[in-house]
Parts: C-alpha cells; structure tokens; sequence
C-alpha cells in the first residue's frame, strides 16, 4: 500500500458557515483504491466535509485535490451516496442505476453493460422493473449504492448510508459494499457512527474531533477479509478506536 | 435475506383474501343503495310534474328530457344545431383555449420555479393577474379579440392558465435538494438537473395542476359561450332560456356534466400512465 499513488489530497480545509467554524485546518491524503472510513461525533462537521469534496459548497480556506487536480463533479467521477433516502422515486431500480452513466453520456454499449453487471452483483433482477415506492427501505439502499457504484467512480462517498438499518441488514450490505468496492476497484470514503462497522470496513480509519472538527487520529486496519468481529485482533483495533473517542 | 419485499406468511394471504371478499361485497350493497335511491328520485320528480305539482314551464319530466335528448340527436330545432354540432363546437373551443393553457402554462410555471430570474422577472406580474376571475377579462376580450372564437378561447385559455402555472411552479420548488444534489455530484448541468429531476419531481402536482385547469376550462364554458355564438353548449342553455324550454337547458346541463367528466377520466388514465411511479395507497 506504500508506493501507491495519491488520489485525494486535502490541503489545509477551513469551513465556516457565518461566525461557525465546522471544519478546522483539516490536511489529509487518499490512495487510489483505499477504503476509508471518517468516525466522528453528531453534528461534528462530517456531511459538510463530503459536501466541500464535491463542490455543493465552497471551503473558506483550503483546498480539495483529485489525482493533483481541484475536485469538480464535471471533470471526476465522484459517486456521493448521502445520508437520506435518495433513489429518484420515478425512476425504476434499473434506471437509477443507469442515471449517473447517463448523465456523463457513456456510449450505450457501455451503460448497459456497467447497469447488468451492477444488477447482478447486487442480485436485483427480480427488481429491476420496481418503483422506490414498492421496495424496502433497505432495498432502495441498495439500489442507490449500485448507482453510485455503476459509475465506476474516481470516488465513492458514502454519508451513513447504513444509518436507518436493522443490523442484519447491515452486515450484508458492508459485505455488499466491500464486494463492489473490490470488483470495481474505487476509491471509497465512509462516514459512520458505529465503530464496529469503521473497524470492518476501512483500511483506515479517520477519527475526527467535536466540532469545530480537526483529525485526531488516523488509524492503519490491516486486517485480511472477510473480516471476523470476534476474532481478538479486530476487538484489539475496535478498542483502540473506542478508546480515541472515549471524550464524545 | 435480499428477498425482503414480497412473500407473505399463509395465513397474511388468507385473511388479506377474506378481507378483499368481504370489500368486494360490501361496494355492490353500496351501489345497490345509490341505484336504487336515484331510481326513487327520478321516480318522484317524474310524477311530481305528472300531475302538476311543478309546472313543466319550470323544470320538464324525467321522460321529456330523455325524448328531447333522442330528438337532438337527429333535429336542429327548435335552437338551430344538433346536439353533436353544440359538442363539437364547444369540445374544439375548450381544446384550443385549455390546450394552449397547458402547452404555455406547464412549462412557464416550470421555469419560474427553476430559475430565480425568471422567477423574480414573472413573478409580479403574474401575481397581479392570478386573482382576477376569468369572466371579468370578457368585457377586455371583446375590445381585443371581438365576439368571435379567439375572444372564447382566449377566456377559456385564462381560467386553465393559472392553476397549470401555479400548480408547476409549486411542483419545481418543492423538489427535495437531495435529488438536485445527486443529479449535480453526477456532474449534471443546471439544464439537465431541471431536466432529469426537478421537472420529474413536479410531475404529480402538475397533473393535479392539469386536472384544475380542466375543470376551470370546462366550467367557464358557458360564461364564454355567452359571447354572440351560434353553436355550443352554452349557448344551447342560453336559448333554451330564451325558448323556456327546461327541457333543452336540462339536456345542455347535463351534456356538459358528462363530457366534463369523460375528459376528466380520460386525462387521469394518461396521469396513471405518465406518473405511474407515484405510489398509490
Ligand atoms: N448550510 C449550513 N449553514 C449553517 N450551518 C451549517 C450548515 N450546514 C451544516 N451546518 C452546521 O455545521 C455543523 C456540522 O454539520 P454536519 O451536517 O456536517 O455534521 P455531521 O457530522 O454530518 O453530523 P451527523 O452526524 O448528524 O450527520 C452543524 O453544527 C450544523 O448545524
Ligand atoms: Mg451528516
């Protein structure tokens, strides 16, 4: 994991919203291909920081290099699954799938074939006919993390996408998740409240402060999957993180 | 595990099937009731003119108004057109004026919605114009347009034009940021964003819009049709008046309350096939 090459280079973010600083001096870097998870208290600054990394609002201070670039959804491949639900209800499952490769017109060839390969890694078949109104709200999770996947993104982020769900849910949709993020390949960016799922996740853990948010600690998983949640090694790092946010 | 949305345990099936059963039964008792109450109805007024007790100079027997119906099926007389004639005539008024109404009114409420400058640019004027009821313009309408169709359309147009706008514009503003803000991190432009999701979003609220303007549409008919005319269903009333002939004012009434609503189901079918993403409870 060394020598590989940076994709995401946080220089020195500052956000303020009026006389409130959210984000504080925050510097950080992102490899090509790595999984990482951000953990941090409510309310610390987390969805501000995905929403900086795209563009829907501008830094104070600072700045956001992609592959040594300023970040712009118009030129990068950046994929965003947000906090609440977000399938586009008059859109089949099918046609979520396809929007973002749609959007960045992919040849035709291209898009069917990224939206069949993402249907049946997510095994949707049944569904891909099916209205948000007629699925799950577990089942439309689904739907929007295929979407964010079928792009193939520079850049997965992905904002508590598991917050609403019952942990059964939960544990297959992280083995989803790590599926989608070994076959395709992407760079991802994971916020999560829960530890555990950090710790089963990520190669890397950021643990953010109380707002205004600084980086308290950065934290190497170097563990082989599929990971086990019992195994000592994993309670070891779990507890290591626990302990950094003992303070919350 | 991923097959969480369809299979119900047996016996959920079995009591959702007696219920259906017992639904099923009980809307036949209902319109058994509701026949058999308009039969007792048409049944008193026809013999309350029978034999007098409402002058049939005031309001015609049921049976007058079904005779006189098959008679204008087939007979001018006695205001100059056949039925068919009236409805083709005011069907075509109404389509033009609620027609263009819809064609410039969706997509003007849209845009509003969409673009603050637009918005800012229409806005008051538009919020001077929407309180006034369609039949004051008529007095305006002739000293533009004369007596003729254009000035009929153009007050038809007026009331279907409002709610279409108001209705879209509604519609665009209410679009949840989230979608916007999908659409944009997809790398969206500001058209394909109005594209792709606003305009989507507003869909039901615009057919709601659409279905408001037909009403109004239909409804200003008679006002319109007031107008120097030689056919149309308003005008049909407006003979059967100067006739004294209830029977043909009836037969006008009522011509108007089905076509208005034939249009009506006609426009929710295409509102079921184009929104059929909404979910119905
Ligand atoms: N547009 C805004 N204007 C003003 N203040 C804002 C704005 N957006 C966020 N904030 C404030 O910034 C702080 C951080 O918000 P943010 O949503 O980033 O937190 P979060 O870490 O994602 O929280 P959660 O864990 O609840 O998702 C909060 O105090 C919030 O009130
Ligand atoms: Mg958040």
């Amino acid at each position: 994991m060394e020598n590989q090459e940076i994709k995401v280079q946080v220089n020195h973010l500052t956000k303020r919203f009026g006389d409130l600083l959210v984000l504080d001096d925050v510097s950080f870097n992102i490899k090509k291909g790595e999984f990482v998870c951000i953990v941090g208290p409510t309310g610390c600054g987390k969805t501000t920081f995905l929403n900086l990394l795209t563009r829907l609002i501008e830094p104070t201070e600072g700045e956001i290099l992609i592959d040594g670039e300023p970040a712009d959804p118009k030129k990068h491949s950046i994929s965003f699954v947000f906090q609440e639900p977000s399938a586009f209800p008059w859109l089949t499952a099918q046609q979520n799938i396809e929007y973002g490769l749609k959007i960045k017109k992919r040849p035709a060839e291209e898009i069917a074939a990224q939206t069949e390969k993402i249907i049946s890694l997510l095994g949707l078949e049944k569904y891909r006919h099916a209205y948000p109104h007629e699925m799950s709200v577990s089942m439309e999770q689904r739907v929007v993390i295929g979407r964010a996947f079928a792009l193939n993104p520079d850049l997965l982020l992905m904002d508590e996408p598991y917050g609403q769900m019952d942990i059964k849910m939960r544990y297959y949709l992280e083995d989803e998740v790590v599926r989608l993020w070994k076959a395709t390949g992407s760079t991802v960016l994971f916020i999560t409240h829960n530890l555990e799922e950090a710790t089963y996740l990520a190669e890397r853990v950021l643990v953010l402060t109380n707002k205004p948010a600084k980086i308290k600690a950065n934290i190497e998983v170097d563990l082989p999957r599929p990971r086990k949640v019992s195994d000592p090694e994993f309670i070891r790092i779990r507890k290591e993180i626990t302990e950094m946010i003992k303070w919350w | 595990m991923s097959n969480n949305t369809t299979k119900l345990p047996d016996g959920v099936a079995d009591s959702i099937k007696i219920e259906v059963a017992a639904r099923k039964k009980e809307s036949r008792q209902l319109l058994l009731i509701s026949i058999i109450s308009v039969a007792i109805f048409l049944f008193l007024w026809e013999f309350a003119v029978r034999i007098g007790w409402i002058d049939s100079k005031h309001l015609s027997a049921p049976t007058t108004i079904v005779e006189t119906f098959i008679m204008k099926l087939s007979d001018p007389n006695p205001e100059g057109g056949v039925l068919g004639t009236h409805i083709a005539t005011s069907l075509g008024l109404v389509l033009v004026g609620y027609g263009a109404a819809v064609v410039i009114g969706v997509p003007l409420g849209l845009l509003m919605g969409y673009y603050h400058t637009f918005d800012k640019l229409v806005s008051p004027i538009f919020e001077i114009v929407r309180p006034i009821p369609p039949i004051a313009w008529i007095p305006l309408s002739i000293i533009w347009l004369g007596i003729g169709t254009t000035a009929k359309a153009f007050i038809i147009f007026l009331a279907a034009f409002v709610p279409c706008v108001i209705n879209s514009y509604t519609g665009v503003k209410l679009t949840p940021a989230v979608y916007l803000n999908v659409a944009k991190t997809s790398g969206a432009s500001t058209w394909e964003m109005f594209w792709t999701v606003s305009k989507n979003y507003a869909m039901p609220l615009v057919f709601t819009g659409v279905q408001v303007a037909l009403g109004n549409a239909w409804s200003t008919l008679v006002a319109a049709e007031m107008l120097a005319a030689i056919a149309g269903l308003g005008y049909m009333i407006q003979q059967g008046r100067l006739l004294a002939r209830p029977d043909i004012i009836i037969v006008g009434m009522l011509t108007i309350g089905v076509i208005g609503a034939i249009l009506t189901f006609l426009l929710s079918k295409l509102e079921n096939h184009i929104v059929k993403w909404r979910s119905r409870s």
